[in-house]
């Protein structure tokens, strides 16, 4: 009996088993057991979460080997960590690190500002971002196996997260009401396959899994997105740069839980101490949006 | 017949589409209340140490071992045959389970994602091979003797058991189109 390894369906399926679930930013051990123990799906392995990469400045990186396989050592979920965008021998370093998801990431500086990395030439899946329809399905066109909308990563606030989940789910149900001779000219204005725009038309839905990130940072921010279609939560920031990490965490699994029962999501949500504080995302000049890298 | 699939995190929609196709009536289960009129249950792939936690927050460990114990019938896939074992080897030490089936599962029993595989199985109680996908899969080790083993890989590995009501799979038929296994659950 045959066996196929790193197949489609094993990347797309590994994101599968992850809906209904958070993926928490970590960048020690420490807090990956934190996660863990909140009952996290995931680790995110990073050095430093977007909120320092915002506040430091510089260039950012890929993380530190080391750093990855150590957390990688002290947990039993699925372990991603970032790759730059089109910086495709860091997402070979990470491969050959045998973790379980690589995220092409545009919290990372951008290495490539014309081509993204092709997916498909590898065994470990990918995770992209996307604000719109058209950016999601040209990132599953070079591969990606999940994706995520991509909010505005390290500033606590949820309303880029809303913005780009209501694009990309209202973008589709448009889809889904045209007639066949309109879907040529979307997927030309959409910059997308044809192939693929017509199979999102015809299914009403996005052929992988996509989670919400960037600026959740409360269990009611998780629940919003959750009823906004997304299919589970990034965590980063908004864990670590609160009050309470280890009780927020576990409200914030709770809450993507019990994503539509109130009563539960205001119980979770007591005496959770300070949230992150956040920034108003129009104060930021346009230069210092990481929603606008990739293309 | 309700067949209720816990929802707390993981590939729950894929199995309630598969039972749905089926002609079968489904229900998600998030809370204890949710379990009243249920005949089956099905425990999803996921993660088990996630579904674990919610099921002891949410008070469903007690009540789901409960009426499995009184005979309802349960399948886990994955996370959720993992839940069922007397004995988790690689877990965390601390893991909530159900506790309910004799065998043990050993997790990540083939490595990271880059170990996960597509291939055909034989199973007992089907005509003709399974093709079925294994994603950072457990395997099952020490069935007791009332278990009966289902399927096994070709280096022996079980995947797939039986113990009377109880049915545990380490692969994931709910991600493919074919559903005889969810047939089969049904008849058991």
């Amino acid at each position: 009996m045959a066996i196929e390894k790193s197949t489609w369906t094993t990347k797309a399926g590994l994101a599968q088993m992850l809906k209904g679930g958070v993926i928490m930013d970590v960048i020690d051990e420490e807090q990956a057991k934190i996660a863990e123990e909140a009952g996290a799906v995931a680790v995110m392995a990073l050095e430093r979460v977007p909120a320092d990469i915002r506040k430091q400045g510089g260039i950012a990186r890929m993380s530190d080997p080391e750093l990855i396989l150590r957390i990688k050592e002290c947990v039993t979920i699925p372990v991603m960590a970032k790759a730059r965008i089109g910086h495709f021998v860091e997402a070979q370093i990470l491969e050959s690190l045998g973790i379980d998801y690589i995220d092409e990431s545009e919290v990372l500086t951008p290495a490539d500002e014309e081509f993204h990395t092709d997916k498909h030439k590898f065994k470990i899946p990918f995770v992209n971002g996307c604000k719109n329809l058209g950016e999601a399905l040209r990132r599953i066109t070079e591969g990606a196996a999940m994706l995520r909308t991509k909010g505005e990563a390290g500033t606590g606030n949820v309303v880029e997260a809303v913005r780009h989940a209501r694009t990309v789910y209202g973008e589709i149900r448009k889809l889904h009401g045209m007639s066949e001779d309109e879907l040529y000219t979307a997927a030309k204005n959409m910059q997308a396959p044809y192939d693929l725009v017509k199979s999102v038309a015809q299914a009403g839905r996005l052929p992988v899994v996509n989670f919400a990130a960037g600026g959740i940072a409360t269990p009611a921010d998780a629940a919003l997105m959750m009823q906004l279609g997304v299919d589970g939560v990034f965590v980063g920031s908004g864990i670590y740069k609160s009050g309470n990490p280890a009780k927020r965490a576990k409200a914030i699994v709770q809450a993507t839980t019990h994503y539509r029962d109130a009563a539960i999501i205001a119980e979770v949500s007591k005496h959770l101490g300070e949230a992150m504080v956040g920034i108003d995302i129009s104060t930021l000049p346009q230069d210092q949006l990481l929603a606008n890298r990739g293309w | 017949m309700t067949v209720g699939v816990l929802a707390l995190q993981g590939a729950f929609i894929e199995h309630e589409a598969m039972l749905t196709r089926i002609g079968v009536e489904t229900r998600q289960i998030r809370l204890p209340r949710d379990l009243d009129g249920i005949e089956r249950l099905i425990l999803p792939g996921g993660e088990s140490t996630t579904i674990g936690k919610l099921m002891v927050m949410y008070d469903l460990l007690i009540p789901l071992r409960d009426r499995i114990n009184a005979g309802m019938p349960v399948w886990g896939t994955c996370a959720g045959a993992i839940l069922m074992s007397r004995r988790i080897v690689d877990g965390r030490p601390d893991q909530p389970a159900l506790q309910v089936m004799d065998i043990e599962s050993r997790r990540n029993a083939f490595g990271s994602q880059l170990d996960s595989f597509e291939t055909d199985i034989t199973m007992i109680g089907l005509d003709a091979p399974f093709h079925t996908v294994f994603i950072r899969a457990p395997i099952i080790e020490n069935p007791g003797p009332s278990c009966r083993i289902l399927a096994q890989l070709s280096d022996g590995r079980i995947v797939a058991a039986q113990q009377n009501h109880m049915l545990a799979t380490s692969f994931h038929p709910e991600l493919t189109e074919d559903d005889r296994i969810h047939r089969y659950f049904l008849t058991i």
